[in-house]
């Protein structure tokens, strides 16, 4: 069952991800977006992480993809009309940097994987165990955050004033 | 049977979004669609984060990735200002047209 869930989403969201920068119209991207919110969440939740899956799906597929949406709406972003030109420069460079990257990755990650199997079910790491160490351990920089997220509200209210 | 799932599988999807993402910021010429690949990146980053804090049975990973969710927050709604105020001065929302900055 653990498997074949994992499986099963992972693909979602690969798919949902090359959906995203292959489709024209930014609503459709916003929607693959969403897509790959939605099974990241299930991914969350198979590793025993529920309270990154329910801020996942709340903070992302909920608030941010609204604020995406709405953007969108406003700005009345249409089809992109042509896909960027890239120089030749870029062709010549950029593919061969692409490979040697995706080799590279494929090495790390084979080399430096560590062993051991993850089952379903055995670990405690729930909302409890979390928000306990965010208040305690972490209060200090989760109290930054904070202020971190008022200077954007206020950066966000500044930038779209009338006169800039 | 399948083979169990185990942190590598969780490495190479974070892997493979990370790619993605970084391919839509590098290709796509919207601004809109550049911001959604870049969160597409920092979930890569979560997910990395999240399995090895399974991994190591110790679940701070989940609260460094709470921190990023924060951050990306604050880095989306800033950004989506941004483009805003840009559209409102110079009526496109394409990358590649906002160039004053350019010599």
């Amino acid at each position: 069952m653990d498997p074949i869930l994992f499986f099963i989403f992972a693909a979602v969201a690969v798919i949902c991800a090359i959906s995203l920068i292959v489709q024209k119209h930014p609503i459709k991207s916003a929607l693959s977006l969403i897509g790959v919110m939605g099974s990241l969440a299930i991914l969350y939740l198979l590793l025993g992480a529920e309270f990154i899956a329910a801020a996942q799906l709340i903070v992302y597929a909920g608030a941010i993809m609204v604020l995406f949406v709405f953007v969108i709406m406003l700005l009345n972003a249409g089809e992109e009309k042509s896909p960027a030109r890239p120089s030749w420069f870029a062709k010549l460079l950029g593919i061969p940097l692409m490979i040697a990257l995706l080799g590279i990755l494929s090495y790390v990650i084979q080399r430096a994987a560590p062993e051991g199997s993850l089952a379903f079910g055995e670990y405690t790491g729930g909302a409890r165990e979390v928000g306990r160490a965010l208040f305690t351990t972490y209060l200090l920089p989760f109290e930054i955050t904070s202020v971190l997220i008022l200077i954007a509200i206020l950066g966000a209210v500044v930038l779209a004033k009338k006169e800039l | 049977m399948l083979t169990p799932v185990t942190t590598i599988h969780y490495l190479a999807l974070s892997a493979a979004l990370l790619l993605i993402g970084t391919l839509g910021v590098l290709m796509r010429r919207n601004i809109v669609v550049i911001l959604m690949s870049i969160e597409l990146i920092l979930n890569a980053v979560n997910i990395n984060l999240v399995a090895f804090s399974r991994h190591f049975d110790n679940m701070y990973g989940q609260i460094f990735a709470m921190f990023v969710i924060a951050v990306a927050v604050a880095e989306a709604a800033i950004g989506l200002g941004i483009l805003i105020a840009l559209f409102r001065n110079k009526t496109t929302v394409l990358a590649d047209e906002i160039d004053l900055l350019k010599w």
